[in-house]
């Protein structure tokens, strides 16, 4: 089946594509949702060590993941707009930075309300959660640039350029917070441990994570719209959109 | 089935505040992005509207001598 | 061309030395500032020093950022370097040594006199200063890519150090751990050729960087 692909890659058809794509995500997205809490709360084992709190791990991990995913996501688009000065890109990297914010901040919560009772503080310095926060902060970072430039031009190239900065960045800080933190490794409990995973946990963090990949599509394909529908206001295909509504 | 009874299921061995804590902050803060989403989406088009009205009272006025 | 930026930059510095001291002196209050937060007790102080003086130093360098390129985009020498023929990067990096050497320069000069402040020995003062040789220069070139993007931006200073001080934090991590290191005895040769990895990485990479963030940002 030959699709033109770049056919979608002007607004006007791409507006069109993600519209009726997001009711397939959405459902898609609230299904697997359903599922992986089921098979999270009503058949994965009480864990020996953890108790009933290692459940927080079925949404904490799954946002942590989307939280790196989506900022690679968001750079690649960022770097294809600035490169091939497609306008397209940038509205999708624009598009995804507020919900990869979103997944970071949850992370961060879920894993302070699971280090509380495992560790005994609501918050501690170790590598992961410290990494985790100063992506939060790359993201703010992103999204104020973006924010605070009225030239949409510009302000799809000057957000690209500090995505790119902080891809290159993120593997360079994670090494040196790991650094810091073994370095610093207090008089607490090891914090690298984790539950043994029984299989059905498992599977429940990989459908939970799959849902939450489908949840940010919707999310994200939404915006992408308003975002299109914003920049090409003065455009034909916008007008009859208005003729009509 | 992991839980005896629904006052089990809640309590969570005694981390009930901690897991639930955990997804309803979720909840709440998909249920929230959605909401925007979908609002910003409606503010926009709302928008457009009034100025394609306007643009639109405009032409009339101009054509009409 | 490059040595005729550094000259012209050092001289404008010169001229309006008033930025030059204020920053300096932004640094030496914010690290006195921290032993009347937290209190005199020696021992605190000593542990705290390094910690403290690299922070306030990320502080200070960040501070001075804007001046790098807004006052020539303002009487329009920013255009005429993208207009000539010398590689943009070049010139941008000899702003960034012009700004090293007005801002950093400084406060690797008086951070060891603040050190004593905090009662540190002397090999963890010479680490100190070493480990500030190293990373003030990073501090200036990560910060030029900071500096180009927000341009002429409204959200001024506190946009910039949003962006760049995320970008600040492994050059932290490993200044003031250098000086941490030595003092437990581990030695700081790790620490330091790290940084030097990242100064010679950065000497690399951040110009160019900058060059496209000023492209993009004078169009």
């Amino acid at each position: 089946m030959a699709i033109n692909w770049f056919k979608y890659s002007s607004p006007a058809s791409f507006y069109s594509l993600a519209g009726k794509m997001i009711p397939l995500f959405s459902i898609t997205a609230f299904a697997l949702f359903v599922v992986g809490l089921y098979i999270g709360f009503f058949v994965a084992p009480t864990d020996f060590q953890q108790s009933e709190a290692y459940r927080i791990i079925f949404i904490h991990v799954p946002a942590a993941w989307m939280s790196m995913f989506l900022y690679l996501v968001m750079a690649s688009w960022a770097a294809i707009g600035l490169a091939f000065n497609t306008r397209l890109s940038s509205m999708i990297a624009t598009a995804i930075a507020p919900t990869g914010a979103m997944f970071t901040f949850l992370a961060l919560w879920t894993g302070a309300l699971w280090g509380k009772p495992m560790w005994g503080a609501w918050w501690v310095w170790d590598a992961r959660l410290t990494s985790e926060l100063i992506l939060l902060f790359l993201y703010i970072g992103f999204m104020a640039l973006q924010a605070a430039i009225d030239d949409p031009r510009r302000a799809d190239k000057a957000g690209a350029v500090i995505a790119l900065v902080g891809v290159v960045n993120i593997p360079i800080i994670y090494f040196s917070v790991k650094w810091w933190n073994t370095l610093h490794q207090g008089a607490t409990v090891s914090l690298t441990q984790s539950p043994k995973m029984a299989t059905t946990m498992l599977t429940s963090m990989f459908i939970m994570a799959l849902a939450c990949w489908m949840y940010s599509f919707a999310v994200v394909l939404i915006r992408t719209r308003t975002i299109i529908l914003e920049r090409e206001r003065h455009t034909m295909w916008v007008s009859e959109l208005q003729g009509t509504a | 089935m992991n839980w005896a009874s629904w006052s089990d299921f809640f309590a969570m061995g005694g981390y009930g505040f901690y897991v639930w804590g955990s997804y309803l902050v979720s909840l709440l803060c998909m249920a929230g992005e959605i909401a925007l989403v979908f609002n910003q989406k409606r503010t926009l088009l709302r928008q457009l509207s009034l100025i394609h009205k306007a643009t639109q009272q405009e032409q009339n006025n101009e054509t009409t001598p | 061309m490059f040595l005729w930026v550094i000259q012209r930059d050092l001289l404008l510095a010169m001229r309006q030395r008033a930025d030059v001291l204020t920053t300096l002196f932004f640094f030496i209050i914010v690290v006195s500032l921290f032993p009347l937060g937290v209190g005199p007790e020696i021992n605190m102080l000593r542990a705290m020093a390094p910690g403290v003086v690299w922070v306030a130093a990320l502080l200070a360098s960040m501070l001075s950022l804007e001046r790098m390129f807004f006052s020539d985009y303002l009487d329009g020498t920013l255009e005429q370097m993208l207009l000539s023929p010398q590689p943009l990067s070049l010139l941008i990096l000899g702003k960034v040594l012009a700004h090293w050497l007005v801002t950093g320069v400084p406060l690797i000069l008086i951070a060891p006199v603040l050190g004593i402040q905090f009662n540190l020995p002397m090999d963890s003062l010479l680490v100190l200063t070493a480990s500030l040789l190293l990373g003030t220069p990073v501090l200036s070139l990560i910060g030029a890519i900071g500096a180009a993007l927000t341009l002429g931006l409204r959200g001024g200073g506190v946009l910039v150090s949003l962006l760049v001080l995320p970008l600040y934090i492994p050059v932290l991590i490993f200044g003031a751990g250098a000086v941490e290191a030595s003092s437990v005895g581990l030695g700081a040769s790790t620490h330091l050729s790290l940084l030097g990895a990242f100064l010679l990485a950065s000497l690399v990479l951040a110009p160019w960087a900058a060059a496209t963030a000023l492209r993009i940002s004078m169009e």
